[in-house]
């Protein structure tokens, strides 16, 4: 079967800084894939560039085929990217939920502006998508009133709406208190059990195992070691991944 | 002694400015909100660097500059040169004119205080450029920039004070006028000032509503 994403040769320079320095993956339909590696090795980075949240200084993503932020050998616009965009969901480190919508209208704005839904008909479906990260019952609250926990659920509920190809979580629990980590990861957990495909940077080396069908180690930019979930975490053949894997386990 | 009925010849008097003080601070606030957030719009959100760098030096210029300077500029200046400005346009323009430059501050400050992620939020879920800065950006903004935006509101009723000196017909160019023939000095220019607080009073009053209102969601 082919890839639904593929990745060949991405690069990313901040000035003379190489981040990435040539990475090649490919994720199949339905194939879970983690993101893992220390602070600095480029996984936030690699995952920005599917959706151009950074522009990649070369390569090529290609999300069913299609070419991911160039067109004619040019560099698209945000404009001309919006289509492309709303085709991966991303769930940010940080939700980045929008304080001044009710939790409803996070979730409902881009199905009535992006896919042009009523309004009734996009708040059923916000609805719908908050019940799956059990957040039907704060439809109306605002953001601001929800725990760390209950804002990242809206901002996966917000991505799902998206009906989107592909699935991106840039670390979803790095910046949750401990107690609120758990709720979070149920939620990815249901979603992956149903089949979706997600490409997931994470420090939750325990989940990325259960949950991920394929792990791939990034350090110093370059994928050093990529294989199936239990194999890399549990019997790493490179030595950078193991001595990682040993410090991140205490 | 004042008795009672020259009070009232005094108050009909400043009441006949009081319109036109009122109609050259809505008109200019107009101005300076509509023109001040455009220009903030362009500095914010385009790259092309003349136009960064004609905003920039357009609100500096405007800043730095009595406010009376401009008014003379526009009003004698330009009567000079043949493009004669009744003394009202001139005030409302200049006025208008420069608060577009205080107000493209405010504006900038409002959407520059707004995290990175709120955008990257929005471009992500496929929202284009335009939708993410009307629906997502603007609402927010404009809250952070209702403090600043009210403070000069409330400036500019009293700065429309300053177009007497171009003979724009408002209340202290009735005061000043009045004072030359009746020499009522001290009860003529509080009753100006009365009427000033009436008008800035329930302005700010205005103001901290919204401001609760906003705040509140704020959190």
């Amino acid at each position: 079967m082919d890839a639904l994403l593929s990745v060949a040769g991405l690069r990313k320079s901040y000035g003379p800084v190489e981040v990435l320095k040539g990475i090649d993956f490919s994720v199949k339909a339905g194939e879970k894939i983690a993101l893992i590696g220390p602070s600095g090795s480029g996984k936030s980075t690699c995952l920005r560039c599917m959706n151009f949240l950074e522009t990649p200084t070369a390569g090529e993503i290609r999300l069913d085929g299609e070419r991911i932020g160039m067109r004619d050998g040019r560099l698209m616009s945000d404009r001309q990217l919006a289509p492309q965009r709303a085709e991966m969901g991303m769930v940010f480190q940080l939700f980045n939920l929008w304080p001044h919508l009710s939790v409803a209208e996070n979730v409902a704005i881009a199905v009535r502006k992006v896919r042009g839904l009523p309004a009734k008909e996009a708040r059923d479906l916000a609805l719908e998508m908050l019940a799956k990260v059990h957040m039907a019952h704060r439809a109306n609250a605002s953001p601001l009133e929800l725990s760390g926990g209950q804002q990242q659920r809206v901002a996966i509920a917000r991505a799902l709406a998206q009906k989107p190809k592909l699935m991106l979580f840039d670390e979803p629990t790095s910046a949750l208190d401990p107690e609120l980590v758990r709720e979070v990861l149920t939620v990815i957990e249901e979603l992956a059990d149903e089949g979706r495909t997600m490409l997931l940077v994470t420090h939750e080396i325990a989940f990325a195992r259960d949950v991920a069908d394929r792990v791939m180690f990034l350090d110093g930019g370059v994928i050093v070691e990529e294989g199936p979930a239990s194999a890399v975490i549990n019997t790493p053949r490179e030595e950078r991944t193991r001595s990682f894997l040993k410090q991140i386990r205490h | 002694m004042p008795d009672f009925s020259t009070f009232r010849l005094i108050l009909e008097g400043l009441l006949t400015g009081l319109s036109v003080t009122v109609i050259v601070a809505l008109a200019a606030l107009v101005i300076g909100l509509v023109l001040g957030f455009g220009l903030c719009l362009l500095r914010e959100f385009t790259r092309i660097r003349t136009v960064h760098f004609t905003i920039d030096a357009y609100v500096e210029l405007l800043r730095n500059i009595p406010a009376l300077t401009h008014l003379f500029i526009l009003y004698f200046g330009l009567a000079s040169l043949g493009l004669r400005l009744s003394s009202i346009t001139a005030a409302i323009v200049g006025l208008g004119l420069i608060g577009a430059a205080v107000t493209c501050d405010i504006f900038r400050a409002g959407f520059r205080s707004l995290p990175k992620g709120q955008i990257e939020a929005a471009l992500a879920v496929g929202l284009r450029p335009g939708q993410t800065i009307v629906s997502i950006l603007t609402p927010q903004a404009m809250r952070i920039a209702l403090p600043g935006l009210s403070n000069y509101a409330v400036q500019l009723v009293k700065d429309t004070s300053v177009v007497s000196a171009i003979a724009a017909p408002e209340i202290m160019f009735f005061a000043r006028s009045m004072v030359t023939s009746s020499f009522q000095t001290t009860l003529i220019y509080a009753t100006a000032a009365g009427l000033y607080l009436l008008l800035s009073l329930p302005l700010m009053q205005g103001v901290r509503v919204l401001e609760n209102h906003y705040g509140k969601l704020k959190a």
